[in-house]
């Protein structure tokens, strides 16, 4: 073990998501682990971030012109990136994890902006090299890999939900929570509004979620069959970008929607445009259901079957439920 | 109303991608300008027409600019943008500029944009909300952070009310208001409007309108700072992952549904 000090963004620090507990275990291989928070963390987080190895939390007090940054305004990614900057200043960090959301992308950008630090966005890998931070990526909708070195003192890395599978240390610690100051620039941006929607679902989330079923414009606008088959699997939901405009789903797998690389991944009734594949073409096994056998899908999937999708999810998930027991 | 737009020259996603000697292979044939920036350009031109039609500055005033950061293939982007209807095409080229970083491509990109503030004030920069060869997503963040201005990020909806700016974005499950004023720094998403298409007018002038190329010295850069000199990753191998197999397709005749349940089954994948 070296004695390299690898900080991981926590937030919110309400909950531990399974892609911070995968960034917990790659933060592991690389050194000693702290979290980075902007709130407490609740005695449950306190927990299973023991149970991962972490011994401190850092816990950001952010001010701006002498005044408390609270509520909402400590999720501002301008915030985040102040907090993370000062945590590597004052632990003499190494490494930041963060993960892959498009607000932790913007908080990484400008962490590393301020530290002069190396940045790499969308890792599938982390490891170390010869005293460096090596950086993998599945780039080009999942047909090339690279590898790039951080030449910086800091790397400043976002790493892809599924990356690794997440492990707990060999043996559980007690985390210390510890505040520190963190003053934000002055900003004329101001939050108007934030909402965050609450998922009523059940299902875990599509960015994270190890089986991924989505349905595009071969459902017709009826997503029960897709449903029905991600239920019976414990999968999330997504759509195609031309489904989702047609209003019938809210979130879409692509390149400019949600990146997956879930272990399964389920299409049905999408074709499998360019801007689709992008999103989840580095998923581990694909599934295609279309009626047209023509569909660019079935040239990148494992296993397909040419048919009305409607016939074949309800009775595939039947058959899974049966399985089950 | 004087808009900058920054443009990436692409390879076609649509084509065969791929790296040479750890470089993204970057030809004139399968290049093209950044989809993404096409919504980037819709929403400066509508910006500027908007303030035209409201009589708040005369028919003939405002200006949208592009920037991009390329060889000479990259060209082909610029037309593009002008066939769009956008007012002037800059191209900052230098050799030494090939294998920039994120930081080294928003500290080229942020001289340009000063140096066209130096002619006469630039009231907003305006960006993608990604390039889809690299889909880092994060030039706008620096482009604001280099230049010290206001960054409203991904907006799904824009609205200007005198010199302020709101923008409604989406990410993931959270949905935020911000607002901030001119100048500013914005980056659009893919939902934010549907660019709009050529006109043969357009097209045809675009084909022998004239690009500015501009080199660091041109705007005060020293090229150092960028290219694969002032990188501060190193790229160590890019290969082509493996094929994937031959695919298991069954042709649904009322047991299709359990032949995929059976996949998953056997593999262990339920």
């Amino acid at each position: 073990m070296t004695n390299r000090t690898v900080l991981v963004l926590l937030d919110p620090a309400t909950e531990v998501r399974t892609s911070v507990l995968e960034l917990l275990t790659i933060a592991r291989g690389l050194g000693r682990v702290e979290a980075v928070a902007l709130e407490a963390p609740t005695v449950e987080v306190l927990a299973q971030l023991g149970a991962y190895g972490v011994e401190t939390v850092r816990q950001a007090q952010p001010a701006r012109d002498g005044a408390s940054v609270s509520g909402d305004e400590r999720h501002l990614p301008a915030v985040v990136a102040a907090g993370l900057a000062a945590a590597v200043r004052l632990t003499d960090a190494d490494v930041v994890l963060l993960p892959t959301s498009f607000a932790a992308k913007e908080a990484a950008a400008l962490a590393a902006h301020e530290l002069g630090a190396g940045l790499v966005i969308d890792a599938a890998s982390v490891r170390e090299q010869g005293g460096r931070i090596v950086a993998g990526k599945r780039v080009f909708a999942g047909s090339w890999d690279t590898e790039c070195a951080v030449t910086t003192d800091v790397a400043v890395v976002t790493v892809r939900a599924n990356s690794a599978v997440a492990q707990p240390a060999a043996a559980a610690v007690e985390p210390v929570t510890e505040g520190f100051a963190v003053e934000v620039a002055p900003s004329p941006v101001k939050l108007l509004s934030r909402e965050v929607k609450s998922d009523t679902s059940g299902r875990p989330p599509l960015d994270q979620a190890a089986v991924v079923v989505a349905g595009g414009r071969g459902t017709d606008g009826d997503f029960g069959p897709v449903e029905d088959l991600a239920d019976a699997l414990g999968a999330a939901v997504g759509a195609s970008r031309d489904a989702a405009f047609e209003g019938w789903w809210d979130t879409y797998v692509g390149q400019t929607g949600v990146t997956v690389a879930p272990r399964v991944y389920i299409g049905a009734g999408i074709s499998g445009a360019p801007h689709h594949r992008g999103g989840m073409q580095a998923s581990q096994v694909i599934i295609a259901v279309n009626s047209d056998p023509e569909a660019p899908i079935f040239e990148i999937c494992d296993f397909a079957v040419v048919g009305r999708l409607a016939d074949v999810l309800p009775q595939a998930a039947a058959e899974i439920r049966k399985h089950k027991g | 109303m004087r808009i900058v737009v920054t443009a990436k020259y692409v390879p076609d996603i649509n084509t065969e991608r791929g790296f040479e000697d750890r470089r993204v292979v970057r030809n004139a044939g399968d290049g093209t300008l950044n989809e993404l920036d096409e919504n980037a350009i819709e929403a400066a031109l509508r910006l500027v027409e908007a303030e035209r039609e409201s009589g708040s500055i005369g028919p003939q005033e405002g200006e949208v600019v592009v920037i991009t950061m390329a060889g000479p293939d990259g060209d082909v982007a610029l037309r593009k943008a002008f066939q769009l209807g956008v007012d002037r095409g800059i191209r900052v080229s230098d050799d030494a500029l090939a294998g920039s970083d994120y930081f080294g491509t928003a500290a080229v990109l942020a001289a340009a944009v000063r140096k066209l503030g130096e002619e006469s004030p630039v009231d907003l920069v305006v960006t993608g909300m990604a390039a889809l060869d690299g889909l880092g997503s994060v030039i706008p963040t620096l482009l604001g952070a280099e230049l010290g201005l206001p960054t409203l990020n991904l907006a799904k909806k824009v609205e200007l009310a005198g010199r302020v700016l709101t923008i409604t974005r989406e990410l993931g499950d959270v949905t935020e208001q911000l607002s901030g004023p001119l100048p500013a720094v914005l980056s659009v998403t893919d939902t934010a409007n549907q660019p709009r298409f050529p006109g043969f007018k357009l097209i045809m002038a675009a084909r022998s309108k004239a690009i500015e190329v501009w080199s660091p010295a041109d705007i005060g850069i020293d090229p150092a700072v960028a290219g694969t000199a002032g990188a501060r990753t190193e790229t160590l191998s890019a290969a082509p992952r493996p094929e994937r197999a031959e695919p298991e397709i069954v042709t649904d005749k009322g047991e299709g549904g359990v032949a995929l349940a059976d996949f998953l089954i056997r593999n262990d994948l339920v």
